[in-house]
């Protein structure tokens, strides 16, 4: 392995999204504030989702989860197809660097930035709501295995994408419908019998359910399925980043 | 000894076109080694195999003896590749981008003299916490030659570095590779200007259509192009306009009363050019010969292959 290359590869795309960290850090924390702002003004009188829990608290966790997915994703995805599509993506490839170094730094920093907005958003959140910490090891272990999914994904979108347009299309047409269409804002009990069982094809669901244990010690589904969901689709991305990036798949052409 | 850069029998294509057909060199250790060829003739494609970006069909090619498939961290660490476009990573300063650079090849801690030698060498101190945003299409030109300098490669290939650069920029850039070579570097230089190749190279490989059609010192080129044609510059009293078929046949260019004829060596004669020319009632006041430069053999070659 060659270590100090990995670190750099990582140290950089840690750098790059920290010198425009008023977008990708400071502006999605904003975002899910006003979300929290808006829904639990509307909502926290007339909803009650699990027993002790106010909505607005019940909230929180998924307006969290759902940073995280999409960050995650933007990160690595938008920093590739810049890469490629400004060309200095020639940069890493002329390096010594493996396939496998190449995929880890960019998952690690898709993770740091994932956590860095949910952390964000749990602190400024604490100052309106007491969120109770059930399980801290839940807690992260989803945080950190979510990112992982949604980096994965992320490399793939940018290693598929030929221009920005590709990415905005995966972007708003898969990664918001499956992050906002996954229990953030509902438990899936209050939805119908079909949409139940739709929602549980929607791994963003099983993402936000088992972070959402961490917190409150209840979950629509068991938190050993959700992570069993999670880590399979984590494998599943991994194997065909990790194939695609072996390939050269239009990197190396 | 193994040669800096070996290639055999190299195959590409790209769908319908084959791009390399099979191309097969040799570049020894501390050449400075000239690949030219018109545009499309394959030798970005070949730059490309070299550095890993592009992977060839079949083949085998090494540098410094490290095959680059299967042993590509060495061969990319004993090579730096300058590329043709002028791209940059818009988020960093130009020291920040050199280190960066450095910790991919994982020299990070001890490059950091090396950075600074380079930014002096380059002129580009004053410009070392600059954007690469902020910098003119020189300087982001020169920054591109740190970055693949910046690991100390023993081989380095500059793919037409002096496209769109003033005159004054050109010259200082090859004085730095002249002294790059001078220290036992081995420079591969792809370019359009051939009086740059002309004026650098010891060796020449011309490349058209995917095939090598000449591999040579650039002398023995340069033979070869005054063994084929010869130019003779005649300059006569006055304009004349009543030339001869045969002496059509020859003509290269006619300016008033400056004519220039391509005579074939094996087949004309000086002579005979100047018999016929008195013949239609010209004075001739000036003639000279000119020997071929490296325009005459790229041309002549390059289209011998697309005929």
């Amino acid at each position: 392995m060659s270590w100090q290359g990995m670190y750099t590869l990582f140290y950089k795309e840690l750098r790059r999204f920290g010198k425009v960290a008023l977008q990708t850090v400071l502006a999605p924390i904003m975002t899910a504030l006003l979300y929290l702002l808006v829904f639990s003004h509307v909502l926290n009188e007339h909803v009650s989702v699990y027993n002790g829990v106010s909505y607005t608290a019940f909230l929180i966790p998924g307006l969290i989860m759902m940073s995280i997915i999409q960050n995650s994703f933007a990160n690595s995805s938008s920093s590739l197809v810049q890469s490629k599509v400004t060309g200095n993506i020639v940069f890493v490839l002329l390096t010594p660097l493996s396939y496998l170094e190449f995929y880890l730094a960019f998952l690690a920093s898709s993770i740091v930035r994932g956590l860095s907005v949910g952390l964000g958003i749990f602190l400024v959140a604490s100052f309106f709501v007491e969120l109770p910490l059930h399980n801290i090891f839940w807690l992260l272990i989803f945080a950190i295995f979510s990112s992982a999914v949604l980096g994965s994904l992320g490399i793939i979108a940018g290693i598929w994408a030929e221009k920005f347009d590709h990415m905005a299309g995966f972007q708003n047409f898969i990664i918001m419908p499956l992050s906002f269409l996954s229990g953030v804002f509902y438990s899936i009990h209050s939805l119908p019998e079909f949409w139940q069982l739709l929602s549980k094809f929607n791994p963003f669901f099983y993402m936000i359910d088992g972070f959402r244990y961490g917190f409150f010690g209840v979950a629509d589904v068991s938190p050993y399925l959700s992570l069993l969901v999670v880590s399979s689709f984590w494998l599943g991305f991994a194997t065909l980043t990790l194939f695609m990036l072996h390939k050269g798949y239009k990197l190396r052409d | 000894m193994s040669p800096a850069i070996q290639i055999e029998n190299v195959h590409k294509h790209y769908g319908e076109v084959h791009a390399l057909k099979g191309l097969s060199l040799s570049i020894e250790k501390g050449e400075f080694f000239g690949l030219l060829g018109p545009n499309g003739a394959g030798k970005s494609t070949l730059i490309n195999i070299i550095a890993g970006l592009t992977r060839m069909d079949s083949g085998r090619v090494s540098v410094m003896g490290h095959n680059v498939v299967s042993n590509y961290r060495q061969s990319r660490q004993s090579l730096g590749v300058v590329p043709q476009e002028l791209v940059f990573d818009p988020f960093f300063s130009v020291r920040e981008i050199l280190q960066i650079q450095a910790g991919y090849f994982g020299k990070a801690k001890q490059s950091s003299a090396w950075i600074e030698i380079l930014l002096e060498g380059l002129n580009l101190t004053d410009k070392a916490d600059a954007n690469m945003r902020a910098l003119s299409g020189g300087m982001k030109r020169r920054v591109l030659i740190a970055q693949a300098l910046v690991h100390k490669p023993e081989v380095v290939i500059l793919d037409e570095p002096t496209a769109g650069v003033d005159v004054e920029l050109r010259s200082s850039l090859w004085r730095f590779v002249k002294e790059l070579h001078n220290d036992g570097h081995t420079i591969v230089l792809t370019t359009h200007y051939l009086e740059e190749a002309e004026s650098l190279c010891q060796r020449i490989a011309i490349v058209n259509q995917g095939e090598l059609v000449a591999l040579d010192s650039k002398e023995s080129l340069l033979a070869r192009g005054v063994g084929s044609t010869c130019t003779v510059s005649v300059t006569l009293s006055k304009p004349i306009n009543n030339l001869t078929d045969s002496l059509k046949n020859k003509l290269k260019s006619c300016d008033e009363n400056r004519i220039e004829f391509l005579l074939n060596r094996d087949t004309d004669t000086i002579i005979s050019l100047v018999d016929n020319l008195r013949m239609i009632g010209a004075e001739i006041i000036d003639l000279r010969t000119e020997d071929a430069d490296l325009e005459d053999v790229f041309i002549e070659l390059t289209r011998q292959v697309n005929r």
